[in-house]
């Protein structure tokens, strides 16, 4: 049943041209269209409120922007009457105690995510997974108070230590005499480490969760090849836990920065405000731009709200690039997967 | 009528005593590796929970020899084989009763390093588990580092080498060794996991169902594998494929669960014999495919 095609109609016309993909039907039936229309304009819902509270930011802060233009990423100082207005030093001090915070979380969040997954028993296992959940519902407050309380007295004697053994290097550098036998306690306190320690407290978890969630993924086939070649424990993690959940180690990371750079009121209860690009961090005094505005929120005037908002914006757009990023890691599947348990 | 012919290997005829009376010359448990071996199951009982799933299974897997274990599914077959690397208690709510003798010595005695128990008993899985993040070289090496072992550059490179041979799949990736191992076909990822077993020198390799996810030249290709290699590792593997244990192994257990007991063994004996004069008529029906 071979249909005869005449040869010179065939060269004329364009081969792809008869061979098109059809359109394939779905074939939904009605509970599932609904569900799916549903579905759809909820996701999609969230994906327009993002999207309009960035426009509204945004929109508020073209005043300020157009006002001082690039100053505004450049100016380290914040004092409206003098007419100076800028990001930079809050912006630096945001994302160094962003940074101190994953310093002293992360590696806490790792180790147990690790303990959870992978070494505690069963009963054990509920009860951690319970205490650390918990520490997400602990208001921010509270970690605030307890950095300025409880933790800040200690922690000057680890930035003394720092400022006298490696304060050639900057970041631990303090405008004082370490070494005085009556040193000067003030100099230390309410410093960007300190607001950093008390951060990482209220990151750890987010962080946790993230990479037990992933470590507890690891293929239970390649589990037990390494345990019937006759591996240890850690040798199990090292071959088979840590290579898989390297995808949650930093996307849980990035969701900790996320977190940590917004973090708002235990920041400013700990810190001295500073407005200056000040790099010596364990040093009195620093700012973030989430506490800049709610410090200066109550008394601003328009002017000062759209600068403030603008600050904001500055804030938004960086941690949405943080949590995008964050995403982008938890959901990429790992290369070379060919076996899936 | 013969159904099958057996391996072409002469039936047991053990250097150490019968095969199925128990092994009265313990050798040192130490060392190992290359030596042949034998394996010892005494009254071993397993739960899952509450629920009994194997009863009083007494089993002898002499060295240099190819023990199947067959019967329908859920009798209890890699639970058993499971228990023989302590990889049973592994499992969450896991417990056994009895003792599992290698070259004499109870594998499950206090004070004995389950880490060392599982290098010396190897396992190779149903489906093939590689892992995928490694080269197909630093798969075969895997278990030297998990277990401590760091040999020099020269000793590595011809243990891969020797290892992939072994398992007959040196031809196909002596041109790819730094290749992602989870790139390659189930077939060969199977031997690349029988290279890996070897590599951590064990005396016994356990095989559960190793060709179940394979197809039939991949199966050939293994079944080739698992007779040369009975030369110096002992084996143990669990088929559902009748004619594949006639065809690999020397001995054979045949387990059976009835509806709502515990696994136990029916019959074990010489496979020549399993096939062709059973003494149980359920081990009859089962081999002459009746049921399971």
């Amino acid at each position: 049943m071979a249909v005869s095609v005449d040869p010179a109609s065939v060269a004329s016309t364009d081969l792809h041209a008869l061979d098109e993909p059809r359109v394939i039907d779905p074939g939904l039936a009605r509970a599932d269209r609904v569900f799916r229309q549903v579905a759809r304009s909820i996701g999609l819902s969230m994906l327009v409120l993002i999207l309009a509270i960035g426009a509204f930011i945004g929109y508020q802060a073209i005043p300020t922007l157009r006002a001082y233009g690039l100053d505004f990423f450049t100016e380290s100082a914040w004092q409206p009457e003098l007419n100076r207005i800028g990001v930079s030093g809050a912006l630096v001090g945001t994302i160094e105690i962003a940074l101190i915070a994953l310093f002293f979380g992360i590696p806490f969040a790792w180790a147990s995510a690790l303990f959870i997954s992978e070494y505690a028993p069963p009963k054990l296992k509920s009860a951690v997974v319970s205490l650390v959940d918990l520490m997400a519902a602990i208001p921010g407050l509270v970690f605030g108070l307890w950095g300025f309380f409880l933790l800040q007295p200690h922690a000057i004697d680890l930035s003394r230590w720092l400022s006298q053994h490696l304060g050639w290097f900057p970041l631990f550098k303090v405008n004082t005499d370490a070494d005085a036998a009556m040193w000067a306690q003030s100099r230390y306190t309410s410093s960007a480490f300190i607001a950093g320690i008390a951060v990482s407290m209220m990151v750890i978890p987010y962080a946790c969760s993230v990479m037990r969630g992933v470590f507890a993924q690891a293929p239970i086939g390649e589990r037990e090849a390494a345990l019937a070649l006759g591996a240890t424990r850690w040798g199990v993690i090292r071959a088979v836990v840590l290579p898989f959940g390297r995808r949650g180690v930093i996307g849980g990371t990035m969701l900790a920065l996320g977190r940590a750079l917004g973090e708002t009121v235990a920041v400013l209860l700990i810190i001295s405000p500073t407005f200056e690009i000040k790099f010596n961090v364990i040093e009195v005094g620093t700012m973030t731009i989430s506490a800049l505005i709610a410090g200066r929120f109550g008394e601003a005037s328009a002017g000062q709200l759209s600068a403030l908002l603008a600050a904001g914006f500055v804030l938004f757009v960086l941690t949405l690039g943080v949590n995008a990023v964050a995403a982008v890691f938890v959901n990429r599947s790992r290369s070379g997967s060919i076996t899936e348990a | 009528m013969s159904l099958l012919t057996p391996s072409t290997d002469p039936p047991a005829v053990p250097t150490s005593p019968g095969p199925w009376t128990t092994d009265g010359a313990p050798r040192p448990a130490i060392g190992g590796g290359g030596e042949s071996a034998s394996l010892e199951a005494d009254r071993v009982s397993a739960w899952f929970g509450s629920h009994k799933v194997l009863e009083q299974v007494s089993l002898h897997m002499a060295a240099r020899q190819v023990t199947a274990l067959i019967g329908p599914s859920g009798c209890g077959k890699s639970t058993f084989l499971r228990i023989l690397n302590r990889m049973h208690e592994t499992t969450q709510g896991a417990g056994l009763s009895g003792e599992v003798r290698l070259n004499g010595v109870d594998i499950y005695a206090p004070g004995g390093r389950v880490t060392e128990t599982r290098r010396r008993i190897g396992m190779v899985f149903q489906k093939p588990n590689p892992f995928p993040a490694m080269s197909i070289a630093e798969n075969v090496t895997a278990g030297l580092k998990m277990t401590g072992l760091k040999p020099s550059r020269s000793d590595r490179d011809a243990l891969v080498e020797s290892c992939l041979q072994r398992a007959g799949l040196w031809n196909e990736v002596r041109d790819r060794l730094t290749h992602p191992g989870g790139a390659l076909s189930g077939g060969q990822q199977q031997r690349l996991c029988i290279a890996r077993s070897l590599a951590v020198n064990p005396d016994i390799l356990l095989m559960d169902e190793p060709c179940s996810a394979l197809d039939p030249t991949s199966t050939r290709y293994i079944e080739e594998t698992i007779a040369e290699l009975r030369e110096d590792v002992t084996i143990v593997i669990v088929t559902h494929n009748m004619q594949q244990a006639a065809r690999v192994s020397q001995h054979c257990a045949f387990f059976l669960a009835a509806a709502g007991t515990p696994g136990a063994i029916v019959e074990a004996g010489p496979t020549t014999q399993i096939f062709n004069e059973p003494s149980d008529p359920r081990t009859s029906d089962y081999v002459h495919g009746r049921f399971g």
